[in-house]
């Protein structure tokens, strides 16, 4: 299935090539965790801080379930970061 | 000790300068900078008093860290009663005026009455001296600030300054320092502009030689700096990205407020964000940010030193602008993006550099010109009062027009000049103003983020950020993630930002050091700086204590539990994209919580035990 992907910051540059700005569409299978995803694009684990499904923050220890995702989600990934 | 135990006392109506010793009382239950500036202006103003009168006092005041090899240890602020809300205002700045009030050998300067004709004050160590400036007054901060360089002709001089928008009574002007850096909230500017003072000029060659136990300051600030840069925060993230990487964040959560707050998520995010800002331009192949930069003694090195593309409306006749200067922070790239709908990167760094260059505090500035707009399209304003600019949303051109009509008090510049809540006000339309307490809201929505919600509508200084930014934690999740859409719990959360934040501010700290440090890292800092015991639980106390002190001063000004509301759009109309869709601020069942945990009773007063076991004066 397609999901929309996005990386932010230092990240941005492990989108695929397909990645207009920040966005990427990529296929996923159905059953794929979120570790799984982040481990296929080498976003090193440490560094995927803020993760967001439909801007929802999913914490560390529910990025292992598989699943996770439907059709058409946007998954959306930050390293630390912040503001003010 | 690490405070010079001096204050200078300007007189501006008798033209006085006189020598003061700190109160040392007050310094140890009030630390310095904002909490101790506050206790003075408790003790020596009438809270009721009119705040461009000649009975409101400013001061600039700095912290025992000001000036010392502490990271961040740079910062100053300036505290009076502010003429947009009406309450105590405490504005907070950066750069390298703060370190150099220090080095002259003066923790603060209280200004008092008001001159007859406009001066300036320069401070050249122990010797401080008035002098005429009606032929700076009517000039921009910007070139006042190069005559004055001109006439004083020493390159290391600091000066803080304000700017033409501050003389035509813009009620949210800023004293602007170092050019770029400024204390920005509340309109302090246009206090010190009603004083007839348009700057002070500092140069401090004292040095800094009273730190109460140096070998252990060595070692408190190095291991403090070691944290900073090992954090992926403060030593990659805001040296890289600045504040502005939180435009997609937010934009992503749902909590991005859009066209003055109708909308919760903009579609332009992504060309106003901290990653667009790093993209080279068709024009000349070079990015909008040339650099970070970093205020006295910082090692984060947030800023954002820009350029506008020099073939953009805004500047292509204009080469003064085709400069170098400060770019976009966060909330200052919300209010005049999403805010007003403009998607347009560089209309926002124009704009932004004529806040600096006038001195307008750009949050303000950006949320009363999305007020205006919203005005606008409901036909409440026309183009009558615009002098024909049709002043809609998403507009880039309106906006740079209204940025240069409100910096120099002109036409309808005046009207944006007096906030969001006094224009909303004079066209009939009360509700559109996205205000608490008469100040414009910063950049995050209420609807998305629960926490911040109460921390606006109960900010001593109204609707502000920088008082109790859970954003780190609902969003950031520092030090703890919580979810942002739930209320429950966030009372507690508030007053722990609160309470931490007025103690950082008082050390002469900036308070992005706390997304790495928290008060154990602080607090031995001060301790090895300051005589006496500083633990990381006084620190808190004393943050509690200047919080209660300035809640106590609002209500001396006539503030009551009414004023610690959210603008009804927030708690009717609920959030209309993104996770947060179909809610509201849940201020309702917040701010019971909240009293309670402050130890205030249920109309939002202080007990009298928590006053007395916080030691408040009066
Ligand atoms: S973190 Fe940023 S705002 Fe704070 S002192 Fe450093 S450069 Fe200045």
């Amino acid at each position: 299935m397609k999901i929309t992907f996005k990386l932010y910051a230092t990240l941005g540059d492990l989108l695929p090539s397909n990645a207009v700005r920040n966005v990427s569409t990529i296929e996923v299978p159905e059953d794929a965790s979120l570790h799984n995803i982040i481990d296929k694009y080498h976003v090193p684990r440490e560094l995927a801080h803020l993760v967001l499904i439909n801007g929802v923050f999913v914490c560390d220890a529910d990025r292992d379930q598989a699943g996770i995702l439907k059709e058409n989600d946007v998954l959306a990934i930050w390293p630390p970061v912040a503001g003010g | 000790m690490s405070w010079t135990k001096k204050i200078l006392r300007v007189n501006l109506s008798s033209g006085t300068c006189t020598e003061e010793p700190l109160n040392m009382e007050w310094a140890n239950d009030y630390l310095g900078q904002r909490g101790l500036a506050t206790r003075y202006i408790v003790e020596e103003t009438d809270p009721a008093c009119d705040p461009l009168g000649p009975d409101n006092k400013l001061i600039m005041a700095t912290g025992p860290l000001t000036g010392t090899m502490a990271s961040t240890g740079g910062r100053y602020s300036v505290i009076c009663k502010s003429p947009l809300t009406n309450a105590i205002a405490c504005s907070n700045s950066g750069g390298f005026f703060g370190a150099e009030l220090k080095f002259a050998g003066w923790d603060m300067v209280i200004f008092e009455g008001r001159a007859a004709s406009p001066m300036y004050l320069s401070i050249e160590d122990n010797v401080a001296k008035l002098h005429p400036a009606d032929d700076l007054w009517g000039k921009s901060c910007w070139e006042a600030d190069k005559q004055l360089r001109t006439k004083h002709q020493d390159p290391q001089t600091r000066i803080a300054i304000v700017g033409r928008s501050a003389e035509q009574g813009c009620l949210y002007a800023a004293v602007v320092n170092d050019l770029h850096r400024a204390a920005g909230r509340s309109g302090v500017g246009t206090v010190m502009a009603s004083k007839n003072l348009k700057a002070v000029v500092c140069r401090g060659t004292l040095g800094l030689g009273n730190i109460d136990n140096p070998e252990a300051f060595m070692e408190t600030t190095k291991a403090g700096k070691a944290v900073l840069a090992e954090n992926a925060v403060t030593g990659q993230g805001l040296p890289a990205y600045g504040t502005q990487v939180l435009m997609n964040v937010i934009n992503e959560v749902g909590a991005l407020p859009t066209r003055n707050m109708r909308e919760t998520q903009f579609e332009g995010a992504a060309n106003v964000s901290a990653e667009a800002m790093a993209e080279p331009r068709k024009s000349d192949g070079k990015p909008n940010l040339t650099t970070n930069g970093a205020c006295f003694s910082c090692t984060i090195a947030c800023g954002r030193i820009s350029t506008i593309d020099r073939t953009h409306f805004s500047v292509k006749d204009k080469p003064e602008y085709w400069i170098n200067s400060g770019g976009l922070e966060y909330e200052a790239a919300w209010a005049l993006g999403p805010d007003t709908g403009v998607d347009d990167i560089d209309a926002l760094t124009y704009a932004n550099f004529l806040c600096n260059e006038d001195g307008m505090d750009p949050i303000s500035f950006g949320s009363t010109v999305a007020a205006a707009m919203e005005l606008f399209e409901e036909g409440a304003i026309t183009t009558e009062q615009t002098d024909g600019v049709e002043l809609k949303f998403g507009s880039a051109e309106a906006l740079c027009w209204a940025a240069e009509v409100t910096a120099k008090g002109e036409g309808f510049g005046r009207d944006i000049g007096m906030g969001s809540k006094r224009l909303c006000e004079k066209y009939g339309r009360p509700e559109l103003s996205m205000t608490v307490k008469g100040q414009e809201f910063p950049a995050y929505d209420p609807r998305g983020i629960q926490g911040i919600g109460l921390a606006y509508a109960t900010s001593n200084r109204g609707a502000c950020h920088l008082r109790g930014y859970t954003i780190a934690s609902e969003i950031l999740g520092i030090p703890v993630k919580t979810d942002p859409l739930e209320s429950e719990g966030k009372a507690d959360l508030v007053k722990a930002f609160q309470d931490a934040t007025a103690a950082v501010d008082s050390a002469g700290l900036c308070v992005f050091t706390t997304f790495a440090w928290t008060m154990d890292d602080i607090a031995p800092q001060v301790d090895a700086a300051c005589a006496g015991d500083w633990s990381p639980e006084r620190m808190m106390e004393v943050g509690e204590r200047i919080w209660n002190m300035e809640r106590e001063y609002n209500a001396k000004a006539g503030l009551t539990a009414a004023d610690d509301r959210l603008p009804e759009r927030l708690t009717t109309l609920p959030a209309n994209a993104g996770p947060a869709t179909g809610k509201v601020s849940e201020l309702d069942k917040m701010l019971p919580a909240y009293y309670t945990v402050r130890g205030w009773n249920a109309d939002g007063t202080v007990t009298s035990d928590t006053h007395q076991r916080l030691g408040l004066p009066g």
